[in-house]
């Protein structure tokens, strides 16, 4: 599933590891993939379930139609249904921003958002920016600057980053800085980062 | 999080009948509209809101921002946060609700957060939102940890024995002292609730945090024509620079002419358990100079009710820096 080259079933690397680790794991842990049903417990529980529901995002240019739980938000239904890994969970609660993607191209936090509200809108998770061999302008902005350490809020970082150019803002390093106060950087690489941004904007490249 | 049934609202008249089998619209409900899910998707993860009917409004037609023919605004229920901030009618003649908007949270959640969302926002008491502890907004009769616990950020000002849970909104702070009105389609037909009746104080039915019964859909809210001549002012104080929530804000909305305050507005976020509109503090201001002395005067009369926890002792005087800052800063224009 995916166009991550990495999702051929029969390659038994790490990623595809976790990914089915991942899907046997969802029914008791994540609440919500494409192969959850409603336990027995939840049958009797007395209130009514929908089983999976067909939806159709587009993402990254390409429609995906997909079956999903209800209860799958927006963050694991990329991430778990459509084994695009690269967009993060940290928090899990709109507090970190680690899972940022864009949804009709404004940044929005992919954790607190129902998959369901999403059916047929764009999608734009950070596999959509650029690719290894032809990275984003931003991308590129980040490794120039070393705008990160570990890497793991880095894809939220320049989701949000690439945002921010098209949204008001004056282009002083504080303004820079307010607009991405909804991404946390537990290495403490801020500093880079508004370089990246700024290297990125004077650049006028997007 | 709780299995629910998800279900598309295609008209209001059917978001409203579905909701309106709801044995309530306050905490707890079993059916609950969601716009942003900023703050529903959060709870439902946290199993504070368990509904087993989720409508979502987001396809119905409630995301204008208008003019209205008395000149003033009207805002759709589902109108994003950061699209009303940067409304250029907004900038110009309501700042004070934009920057109270563009004070909150973040511009990923902005983009997400709604109008009527942010009126129903839920308080972030950290024993309201962590269900292995006792809460009596969240299970009423259970006891309130948090009147002898961790209470820095709570209410001190309409808190009672039962609840002491801060209202978080930055939004709401700035509508109160706008007057605006509430626009609210239910079973039994459409009304308008003012702000100021909007939100219910804990008393000893802290669970009840607003008017609204089963089936009652925010539509729009409306705000009355701006005073011509008037100067507005958010100023919110928290532990970081950015992205955090209030110890202390104040909305400000004050005319001055000859040197005299001849209107004002001030509520206070932060520090309430409701939006906290101000009386006191605009009866000490009106018809006097507009000086340092009278702002302070003010602050003291909008704090003179306040009553501090074990922690927060300190917000009294914070909230009161921070009303007398504000109204300097917009007398200043």
């Amino acid at each position: 599933m995916g166009d991550n080259p990495e999702a051929n079933p029969t390659d038994p690397n790490r990623r595809a590891f976790l990914r089915s680790l991942g899907s046997s794991a969802a029914a008791v842990a994540v609440a919500g993939c494409s192969t959850v049903t409603p336990s027995n417990a939840d049958r009797q529980s007395g209130s009514r379930i929908e089983d999976t529901v067909s939806i159709t995002l587009r993402i990254n240019g390409k429609d995906r139609p997909l079956r999903v739980d209800p209860r799958t938000t927006l963050l694991d239904c990329i991430r778990e249904v459509v084994a695009l890994t690269g967009t993060k969970k940290g928090c899990d609660h709109g507090q970190c921003g680690a899972c940022t993607v864009h949804v009709n191209g404004r940044r929005v936090n992919s954790c607190l958002s129902l998959a369901l509200m999403h059916d047929g809108e764009e999608i734009t998770t950070i596999e959509g920016l650029g690719a290894p061999e032809a990275l984003h302008p931003m991308q590129a902005a980040f490794v120039a600057c070393d705008a990160y350490q570990c890497g793991y809020c880095t894809s939220g970082q320049i989701m949000s980053a690439v945002a921010l150019l098209k949204e008001p803002c004056d282009g002083s390093d504080a303004a820079v800085k307010e607009l991405m106060s909804g991404n946390i950087c537990r290495c403490g690489a801020y500093a880079n980062i508004v370089c990246a941004i700024q290297k990125v904007r004077k650049s006028g490249s997007i | 999080m709780k299995t629910f049934e998800f279900i598309r609202a295609a008209d209001l008249k059917g978001a409203i009948e579905g909701a309106a089998r709801a044995k309530t619209a306050q905490q707890g409900a079993d059916v609950r509209f969601v716009a942003g899910g900023t703050t529903l998707i959060d709870l439902m993860k946290l199993n504070v809101e368990t509904p087993a009917h989720v409508i979502d409004i987001n396809r119905l037609p409630l995301d204008k921002v208008e003019t209205t023919p008395d000149g003033g605004l009207r805002i759709g229920a589902t109108v994003r946060n950061s699209d009303l901030a940067h409304h250029p009618i907004v900038k110009q003649d309501y700042a004070v609700l934009s920057e109270a908007l563009l004070s909150g949270a973040s511009t990923q959640l902005r983009n997400m957060a709604t109008t009527a969302g942010n009126l129903l926002q839920r308080t972030r008491c950290m024993y309201f939102r962590e269900t292995a502890m006792p809460c009596n907004k969240r299970k009423p009769g259970s006891g309130c940890p948090a009147i002898a616990g961790s209470n820095r950020m709570l209410a001190i000002l309409g808190a009672s024995e039962h609840c002491i849970a801060t209202n978080p909104s930055d939004m709401c702070v700035a509508m109160a002292a706008l007057e605006a009105t509430i626009h609210v389609q239910g079973p039994k037909g459409s009304r308008a609730i003012p702000i100021a009746g909007f939100h219910l104080l804990p008393g000893d039915t802290p669970q009840r945090e607003t008017v609204l019964e089963p089936g009652d859909l925010i539509t729009h809210v409306t705000l009355p024509a701006p005073i011509s001549g008037s100067r507005q002012v958010y100023l919110k104080l928290r532990d970081r620079a950015s992205y955090e929530f209030a110890l202390a804000s104040a909305a400000v909305v004050i005319k001055i002419a000859g040197g005299n305050v001849i209107n004002a507005r001030i509520a206070l976020g932060g520090v309430g358990t409701k939006p906290w509109r101000s009386p006191a503090a605009e009866a000490v201001l009106l018809s006097q100079p507009a000086t340092p002395a009278n702002f302070r005067k003010a602050a003291e009369a909008a704090l003179r009710d306040a009553k501090a926890q074990s922690e927060n002792g300190f917000k009294i005087e914070l909230a009161k820096r921070c009303l007398a800052h504000a109204l300097q800063m917009a007398a200043k224009g």
